[in-house]
């Protein structure tokens, strides 16, 4: 096996302390400032990507509402402005859409350990029926062809559209009907119990905090 | 004894194809090789990082050769390395966000990929700026047709899709192993055993051919 043109290298002098210091700061100093730039240059479209992967997670998860405003959960209470001190981009939100005047629901952000890694995932939730609006899966390394289902499967997906908190998992063709029952994926049993553990827990937590709420519409 | 005639430059680009094939031939780059080629897109994605890393790379250690001291010419090769494969990363998640998603740290990874610090310390700290760039180009070419024909075998047998598009229709039922880990290792063993099969054929009849020649030569 040959890697290239077999030439000896270069005989180099062993250079001195100094030398070696200047080379490796020298390269140091030209790669922070490549990195920089591209990061300067990269940074607001990847900003904008996520926040238009956020929208349209929104608006498939309310069921397309005309806007939504992003609330701050700030201890017990939501805030429409973010609390001081905190960066816009990981502070805890919830996102409360509007249609004809009239709120359209709460988009919520979940997370749980899944079969591979966690599951990142945003649903859309009315708190005065307790009835998930939507679900969408964000961020997730399940087994492609089994795990993954929990996104490629229509007909999972579309069951939480129509059911209510809190979720209780079923086996297929094995539930009593419930209006709270979710029907688990056949070989992604793991996968897509996380993905209702992640729901449930985070409505624990976070629903009475919306259940509190009054929606405002800000004036125009 | 004559001095060594250096190689022509055509075939600086042309050996990285078959001949000193990266994946196939020296067996590096196999961590990508086997983890991201379960689709076209991702192994497209991946060549081109790969690409970048690998040409940038070799001509910033091809041009700065001579000022870099011996002993820390490592320690330089993995920095310059590293901010061209940051630098690919944050490309990535800018304009291809979606696959850069499905990449995930393989492409950080490029960081420690032997086919990258290989050419470097091999070839590009030995050669002048435009054998090491041909140097470069024929390497990636030759990752990139690997990765490619892995990517094409494992999507359409495991997903039924050429880069999304069904090629078998629906009625198929995708052999899923094949874009799991396994499927991976599968499709490179096969590779590399008709790899060997083609190119010990061809040396066989090229022996025979030669052996054949001499013969008529002692009969005549």
């Amino acid at each position: 096996m040959t890697h290239g043109t077999p030439s000896a290298p270069p005989a180099r002098p062993s250079a001195s302390s100094q030398r070696l210091i200047a080379t490796l700061g020298g390269f140091g100093a030209l790669a922070g400032l490549l990195i920089v730039s591209v990061f300067v240059a990269t940074s607001p479209r990847i900003r904008a990507n996520k926040a238009a992967a956020l929208a349209a997670a929104v608006q498939e998860v309310l069921a397309a509402p005309d806007r939504y405003d992003t609330l701050y959960v700030t201890g017990t209470t939501l805030s429409p402005t973010l609390p001081a001190g905190a960066d816009a981009d990981t502070a805890e939100a919830v996102y409360l859409g509007w249609r004809g005047g009239a709120p359209a629901g709460y988009a919520i952000l979940a997370a749980g350990p899944g079969f591979q890694d966690t599951i990142r995932l945003l649903f859309g939730y009315d708190p005065a029926s307790s009835q998930l609006l939507g679900m969408r899966v964000l961020d997730s390394k399940e087994t492609p062809g089994l795990g993954d289902k929990i996104f490629k499967d229509a007909g999972f997906v579309e069951q939480f559209a129509r059911v209510r908190a809190p979720l209780v998992p079923v086996r297929d063709g094995q539930g009593d009907g419930l209006p709270n029952e979710l029907v688990m994926i056949t070989g992604a049993t793991i996968s897509s119990r996380a993905v209702v553990q992640a729901i449930n827990t985070t409505l624990e937590r976070i629903g009475p905090i919306i259940a509190a709420h009054v929606p405002r519409e800000p004036q125009p | 004894m004559s001095p060594r005639q250096p190689a022509p430059p055509s075939t600086e680009f042309t050996k990285g194809l078959w001949r000193e094939n990266p994946v196939l031939v020296q067996l590096l780059g196999l961590c990508p090789a086997l983890a991201v080629t379960n689709s076209v897109a991702n192994s497209l994605v991946m060549s081109a990082a790969v690409l970048f890393v690998l040409v940038g790379s070799s001509l910033l250690v091809s041009t700065i050769k001579r000022i870099v001291p011996s002993d820390v010419r490592i320690s330089s090769y993995i920095l310059i390395i590293a901010t061209f494969v940051t630098m690919a990363d944050m490309i990535l998640e800018a304009y291809v966000p979606v696959v850069h998603k499905e990449l995930g740290a393989f492409v950080a990874l490029i960081v420690v990929n032997c086919i990258i610090l290989g050419r470097q310390e091999a070839f590009a700290s030995r050669n002048p700026v435009g054998r090491s760039l041909l140097d470069a180009l024929g390497m990636s070419a030759g990752f990139a047709m690997t990765m490619l024909l892995m990517g094409t075998v494992r999507e359409v047998l495991g997903s039924g899709t050429f880069l999304g598009v069904s090629v078998f229709g629906p009625r198929y039922e995708p052999w899923v192993v094949m874009i799991l880990p396994p499927g991976g290792f599968l499709t490179l063993g096969v590779l590399l055993l008709l790899f060997s099969w083609y190119t010990r054929r061809g040396d066989a009849r090229a022996r025979a051919a030669s052996s054949g020649g001499a013969d008529v030569e002692e009969a005549a």
